[in-house]
């Protein structure tokens, strides 16, 4: 038997190319557990995201002549405290005269509010540090300060210190009539 | 360590029972003959109380969860309710949350014990790491039980930690979104909390077998450091331990009855007895006192990302410490400067976690101006909680591996049960 090559022998139902087809059929198989698998993890890990009801509670309308020049009411606008604020003519002028100033979030006030209702300040009440809601009248901007790590918001809602990113954000809103907001 | 089974049938029950489920077998070699190192000090009996304290919170919690109502409109009225309604309603409920506390003290003592006597080392880094999980899964389900309350603390301060992941860039929002299953931390966080708090200590459950059973391949270090090398240097489980571990649980259980009966709302916070109320963040949030270390590191770092990341490494250091340590010694006791370090790291522990505590801004000597160095004044507890996160920071970066390498260590004794000669306390407390 010594004239038989070691490896060349011939077996009818294991051809060379045998090992190539086998590698497919576990690549394939191996291919649709993992395909199937993922589509069923999918399903349990968007169950967690907002329910259909919870999406659906998107807007309320609000009206604005409840809220006297200087005060600000709060709202609960998706589960969030939404602040409504008659800013005072002193307010508006010292957030529009730091417009230029140095900050973290640049941003014009024009920009933060609707055009010729300047004095209306609606914004969402989270700090965007970590989700505290800001109380007005304390820092040192005449604005919002946040109690939980020290941050300081102006009378325009913008971050001038402390840990928070960005400025108090703003919801999409729109008037109805010259009273009227609907946010959201 | 775990050699071979002594175990004797005695009856012909457990003879036939031995050859079908040998779990006679299991226990008598898990808790009675189980060879311990002869000596294991005070330090070594926390393993039980934490064993004792997870069935004190699993059983409580189900009765809790009898009474308890998952939603959002009615949690907080129900907690009331097993306050003042349901049959020694109150004596469970302040048994599971000042339990809560207790486990928590036993955890960290047993952590630090582990630090001390360098029981990570090799070959115990997996039942090292599995310590170190069960102790984020505790943290986990201490978090979730917090907020169940529905409190004006558990409100706010799921509204901050989720918010921790809103840190990351890109998926921080679609994460805490995800997190909350709405727009803000609402009834559908409430219900998710409570389903997966009812779950983690089960889970904890899990670990700790594993944990266990890691224990029973690598056998326990001891204060020596120096694995026992013949029958001289153990002792069998019982008595010498199930004694020694029960006298501890009696004197753990009488620091845990001090607590539930004379001042069970020591360890709370009083703005949790008031109703959850999105609107009104409390004027001073804190959290348990158990996570005011992190809590203090989080806030020590003026950027959000960047305290987010020091606050999970810091939970990380203790995962990468079996790699970290070059020191051939096991035990603190031959390492004297090793052993130094070691307090002052104890001690910027404690500093973080008082720190935690106070706001950040607030002098630590008090009516003390100085100047404004960064953002604040040196003299507050933001500058003091820098200090402490760079030293706690250190200890794992830098002083442990260099000082394994550096240092000059004492002579470690041959054996257990050989007069510790090198020892420097006197020998007769040995042996
Ligand atoms: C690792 C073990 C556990 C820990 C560390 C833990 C921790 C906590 C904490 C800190 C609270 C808040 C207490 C308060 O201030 O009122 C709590 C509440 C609660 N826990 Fe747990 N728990 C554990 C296991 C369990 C288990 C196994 C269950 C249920 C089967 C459970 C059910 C409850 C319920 C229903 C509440 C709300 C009632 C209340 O606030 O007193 N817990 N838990
Ligand atoms: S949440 Fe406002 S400063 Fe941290």
């Amino acid at each position: 038997m010594s004239n038989l090559a070691v490896g060349a022998t011939t077996d009818p139902g294991h051809s060379s190319d045998d090992p190539s087809r086998r590698d497919f059929i576990h690549i394939a198989a191996i291919a649709a557990a993992a395909g199937g698998a993922a589509a069923v993890v999918w399903p349990f890990i968007d169950q967690m995201n907002p329910a259909g009801d919870t999406l659906a509670l998107a807007s309320v309308e609000f009206d604005l002549g409840k809220v006297m020049q200087g005060q600000q009411v709060t709202i609960k606008w998706r589960g969030k405290p939404l602040f409504i604020r008659n800013r005072t003519p002193a307010e508006i002028a010292k957030a529009v005269q730091d417009d230029n100033a140095s900050m973290k979030d640049p941003a014009k006030d024009a920009d933060r509010t609707k055009e010729g209702k300047q004095q209306w300040m609606i914004l969402i009440g989270n700090c965007t540090h970590l989700g505290c809601v800001p109380t007005f009248g304390g820092g040192e901007y005449g604005g919002w300060f946040c109690p939980c790590h020290g941050s300081v918001y102006d009378t325009s809602g913008r971050i001038r210190k402390g840990p928070a990113p960005l400025n108090l954000a703003l919801p999409e809103y729109a008037f109805l009539t010259d009273t009227r907001v609907k946010i959201g | 360590m775990s050699g071979h089974s002594t175990y004797q049938p005695k009856t012909g029950f457990e003879r036939w029972l031995d050859s079908r489920l040998p779990i006679i077998r299991l226990a008598h070699d898990t808790a009675v003959s189980y060879p311990t190192p002869r000596n294991l000090n005070y330090w070594w009996t926390f393993g039980g109380i934490l064993t004792l304290c997870l069935g004190v919170q699993i059983i409580t919690g189900i009765i809790l969860a009898m009474h308890y109502t998952a939603s959002a409109d009615h949690a907080f009225n129900s907690v009331e309710h097993i306050m003042r309604d349901v049959n020694y309603g109150w004596l469970i409920r302040y048994m599971h949350a000042n339990g809560a506390s207790m486990f928590f003290i036993a955890v960290y003592i047993h952590m630090f014990r582990g630090l001390y006597y360098g029981s990570y080392k090799a070959p115990r880094e997996v039942l090292w790491l599995l310590g170190c999980i069960i102790y984020l899964l505790m943290m986990a389900t201490g978090f979730m039980g917090y907020v169940l309350p529905w409190g004006q603390m558990s409100f706010h301060g799921t509204v901050v930690i989720t918010n921790l992941f809103g840190a990351f860039p890109i998926v921080g929002e679609a994460i805490t979104t995800w997190l909350w299953g709405g727009f803000a931390v609402d009834n559908p966080t409430l219900n998710r909390f409570f389903s997966l708090h009812y779950l983690l200590p089960f889970v904890i459950a899990g670990v700790v077998i594993l944990h266990i059973w890691a224990l029973h391949v690598v056998g326990q270090n001891n204060p020596t450091g120096v694995e026992p090398k013949s029958k001289a240097d153990t002792v069998p489980f019982t008595p010498y331990a199930t004694v020694k571990d029960g006298f501890a649980m009696s004197v753990f259980l009488i620091l845990f009855a001090t607590f539930v009966f004379y001042m069970p709302n020591a360890l709370g916070h009083a703005d949790n007895y008031i109703p959850a109320n999105p609107l009104v963040t409390p004027a001073h949030i804190v959290p348990e006192w158990y996570y005011l270390p992190f809590y203090a590191i989080l806030r020590a770092v003026p950027d959000k990302l960047m305290g987010v990341l020091a606050m999970f490494a810091s939970i990380g250091c203790f995962f990468a410490l079996p790699w970290l340590d070059t020191s051939k010694v096991r035990s603190l006791r031959y390492r004297p400067t090793a052993k130094l370090y070691f307090w002052i790291f104890v001690l910027a522990c404690l500093v973080l976690g008082y720190c935690g505590g106070r706001l950040p801004d607030d002098p630590v000597i008090p009516g003390l101006k100085t100047f404004i160095l960064g953002d604040s004044d040196p003299n507050s507890f933001v500058w003091l909680s820098r200090i402490a996160t760079a030293y706690y920071f250190a200890y794992f970066a830098v002083i442990i591996p260099v000082l394994g390498l550096v240092e000059k260590t004492l002579p470690v004794p041959e054996t257990i049960a050989s007069p510790a000669l090198s020892h420097p306390a006197p020998a007769k407390t040995e042996a």
